[in-house]
């Protein structure tokens, strides 16, 4: 099932889809290694509960609620660690 | 971002930067890499103190060529922008490309991070397509061992086919290495396959249809296949320069542009758009970095739980916040409790200094020894005195910090409140870098891409006090609120004002940040992605040599080159009298009536607009003025404190003073700096009237409000 990144909690790992965002949004998306087939983890939430930090490819970059909304995921067959 | 002379003020912002040989047959070499692998760290390794820095032309990034000699060759090293790829999303990257396909890089050394391989991959293909010449140089290797990451450069070596080293920064033996493994590279020894990016058929069958002809027209001045591609894909950052270089604008070929429009048709066929195509190019070019990491990298699962734990605490929802503060009120401490008895040294010391030039002086006449003593040197002890020891002890904590990786956890955590203001959460680390300078602070706002966030970032820039206001708040925080004996209590309260004080510029900034984006510059917050980098064990014994170096000696040269002159002028306007007054009795007197109303008096605002070169001379100033009335022999703190009351100080003056102090125009420099990077005057007028204005409506509401009740 299709959800949103930001739907996805700490300690869960999820795989992109799609993006639905455009311009440079996208780019910067894509450029952190948000392309399609991608595992990604949720590794944490800010204080304040936005932004959320994620790991991706080895990184960990935090994204805001409003951006990473338009990542859209679907959840990974098996919940084991990247 | 490091605080150096050359990262600080007018230097930061300089002329462009112009590749310089010292022999023709030194050969020009790009250091590329990702932000944050210790780029800059091996480039100030190779090249030493043999540096310049400017700009790139016509582009507000920054740009850094040094040089570096071998037992085989010279090597003019360019430092170009740090970036993730060279699609030229960005200023940078567009400079980095510009450099590497136009600027006469003849090899290129690209430098990864071994914590994060396969994302370094990917811009290390880039740079092999535009300059197969390359040399993968995998830092960091050291702490890729700490993390349980296992390396295999043969099989790297062998994936990218290009010559790989691995390096750990602040070993000398590996940057030997490096240079071997260079001078190999640059004499052509060794044999090199560099493995080129391919795409998914459309795309491929699409570059066919432009490559033999590019090919067949340029030769290998550009990459054929490389250019076929950002023909086909649009790019228009490209067209200018490489109509430049090539001495013909490749579409303005009617046989090339035809070329280009049977490649798009030929992706129209498999509904490819050119939006698609350039989403098409980014995932290829990801999927071939990770092709190229296979079998060179393996890492246990969890090793990085240590990090995620730090993490959970350091930006958890319970603790994030009062362990950033309780951070900052040890710093404080310890800088408050450190510096204590090595100011009282230094003064005692430098008082006996005095005395002996004043005796030394005692046969030149009085005006003389005046100026130079009384004026000059005393101001300048004084700075000295109050300054160095809390500098020497503030910056190496500050820099500690910095190099553990805490401050990007620090924006992190404030991100949400700058996102309520319309801001960027980068603004967290340009503020931060405001503590150290402010002029440094507003050159770092280049890191945030709106413009409109960034210029936000800069005119709020003054509200967190810079090293230059800190040593003023520190004082007057242990003369007035806390005493000057010194004990544990005493410096933990002095530490809690001036902790006070900044989390009061730093919601400030946030009010400042708010009133801005609902007024002159009105607009939605842009995206925000920002890396929480590995923690790192910083490098202790570097890191205090570097920021004493760096930041405390240059801070205090700034603040002495200002000072000793203020000093003379002072002293001057003391002791010209006119009419029975003396000149400063008369400017400080002009100028009382309104600075009553704020709380404060004539000498007070008249140190803060002197200080206009360099905040660090207010104090100076007024013990200066103050001195010239009553007479102050010895530099401590209590002789301060004595001082400070004959005048008339009471404990709201004091308030008022150092709100007035972390909110009023920030220093030339700051304000020169805001023009330069803001492009203009009205800009910098901005950056004056903001915390101008803000500073005194506040002194005003305290000093009338407080005097309702006495």
């Amino acid at each position: 099932m299709e959800k949103c990144l930001n739907e996805i909690k700490p300690g869960e790992t999820a795989v992109v889809e799609r993006l639905r965002v455009h311009g440079s949004m996208r780019r910067r998306l894509l450029d952190i290694g948000l392309v399609e087939g991608t595992r990604v983890e949720c590794v944490g939430v800010s204080p304040m509960g936005d932004p959320a930090a994620y790991c991706i490819r080895g990184a960990v970059i935090a994204i805001r609620a409003a951006d990473s909304r338009d990542v859209l995921v679907r959840e990974a067959a098996d919940g084991t660690d990247l | 971002m490091g605080l150096t002379s050359s990262s600080t003020g007018f230097a930061a912002a300089e002329t462009s930067l112009e590749i310089k040989r010292h022999a023709s047959s030194d050969v020009v070499v790009a250091i590329a890499g990702n932000p944050n692998v210790g780029k800059s760290t091996i480039f100030n390794a190779l090249t030493g103190m043999r540096q310049h820095t400017g700009n790139w032309p016509g582009k507000t990034v920054a740009a850094a060529q040094g040089y570096c000699e071998t037992e085989r060759s010279g090597y003019v090293l360019v430092d170009i922008p740090g970036t993730y790829s060279l699609l030229a999303h960005s200023a940078e990257e567009e400079a980095a490309r510009d450099f590497l396909c136009f600027g006469g890089a003849e090899a290129a050394v690209v430098v990864c991070d071994a914590t994060c391989l396969q994302r370094s991959l990917n811009l290390a293909l880039q740079v092999m397509e535009l300059c197969p010449k390359t040399l993968v140089c995998v830092n960091l290797c050291d702490e890729a061992k700490r993390r349980g990451i296992t390396l295999d450069l043969k099989q790297l070596e062998e994936n990218l086919g290009v010559p790989v080293v691995g390096t750990a920064a602040h070993d000398k033996r590996t940057l030997k290495v490096l240079t071997e493994a260079l001078d190999r590279l640059c004499s052509g020894e060794t044999e090199l396959h560099p493995k080129r990016l391919h795409y998914i058929k459309p795309v491929e069958a699409a570059i066919a249809c432009a490559e033999p002809l590019l090919r067949e027209r340029f030769g290998e001045r550009l990459d054929p296949r490389w250019l076929a591609l950002r023909l086909i894909e649009g790019d228009k950052t490209l067209a200018a320069e490489a109509g430049k270089y090539l001495g013909t604008d490749p579409l303005s070929d009617p046989e090339i542009s035809a070329a280009v429009e049977r490649g798009r048709l030929r992706l129209a066929e498999d509904e490819i758009t050119l939006d698609i195509l350039r989403d098409r190019i980014v995932s290829c070019i990801t999927l071939n970095s990770e092709e190229a990491a296979d079998g060179a990298v393996s890492e246990c699962a969890g090793c990085r739980r240590a990090d995620r734990r730090a993490d959970r605490l350091l930006t958890g929802r319970a603790l994030g916040f009062p362990l950033m503060i309780l951070l900052l009120l040890v710093v404080f401490w310890l800088t408050i409790s450190g510096a204590n008895y090595p100011s009282q040294l230094l003064s005692a010391g430098l008082g006996w200094l005095g005395e002996r030039l004043s005796e030394l002086m005692s046969g030149a006449p009085w005006w003389l020894s005046g100026v130079l003593v009384d004026g000059a040197y005393r101001t300048l002890a004084w700075v000295t005195a109050v300054m160095l020891p809390p500098m020497a002890i503030f910056f190496p904590l500050f820099t500690l910090l910095e190099d553990s990786g805490y401050l990007p956890r620090v924006a992190y955590n404030l991100d949400k409140p700058f996102q309520r203001c319309n801001a960027c959460g980068k603004q967290a680390l340009t503020m931060a870098m405001g503590f150290g300078c402010n002029a440094a602070g507003i050159v770092g706002c280049r890191i945030i891409d709106s413009k409109r966030e960034r210029l936000i970032a800069m005119l709020t820039n003054a509200f967190v006090p810079c090293n230059g206001k800190f040593p003023f708040i520190l004082t007057l925080a242990s003369v007035f609120f806390v005493g000057t004996a010194g004990g544990f209590g005493e410096s933990a309260l002095s530490a809690a004002i001036v902790t006070a004080a900044v989390l009061l510029g730093v919601g400030m900034t946030f009010a400042a940040s708010k009133f801005l984006s609902a007024t002159i510059l009105r607009g939605q917050p842009s995206g925000f992605t920002l890396e929480l980098p590995p923690y790192r064990k910083p490098q202790f014994g570097k890191v205090i040599v570097r920021s004493l170096l760096d930041r405390t000696l240059f801070v205090l040269g700034r603040a002495a080159a200002v000072a000793a002159p203020a000093g003379a002028v002072i002293w001057i306007l003391a002791n010209v009298t006119v009419d029975g007054g003396s000149l400063l009795s008369y400017c400080t007197g002009a100028l009382d009536p309104f600075a009553r109303l704020l709380g404060m008096d004539g000498v007070i605002l008249m140190a803060f607009i002197l200080g206009l070169p360099a905040n660090e001379i207010v104090i100076p100033i007024i013990i200066m003025c103050y001195m010239s009335q009553g007479s102050l022999t010895e530099l401590s703190l209590p002789a301060l404190a004595q001082l400070l009351g004959e005048n008339g100080w009471t404990w709201r003056t004091a308030v008022c003073t150092m709100l007035f102090s972390l909110m009023h125009w920030p220093c030339s420099t700051s304000l020169l700096t805001v023009r330069k990077e803001a492009g203009g005057w009205k800009w910098a007028l901005a950056a004056f009237l903001l915390p101008t204005c803000a500073g005194v409506i506040g002194c005003f509401l305290v000093a009338q409000i407080s005097g309702l009740f006495i």
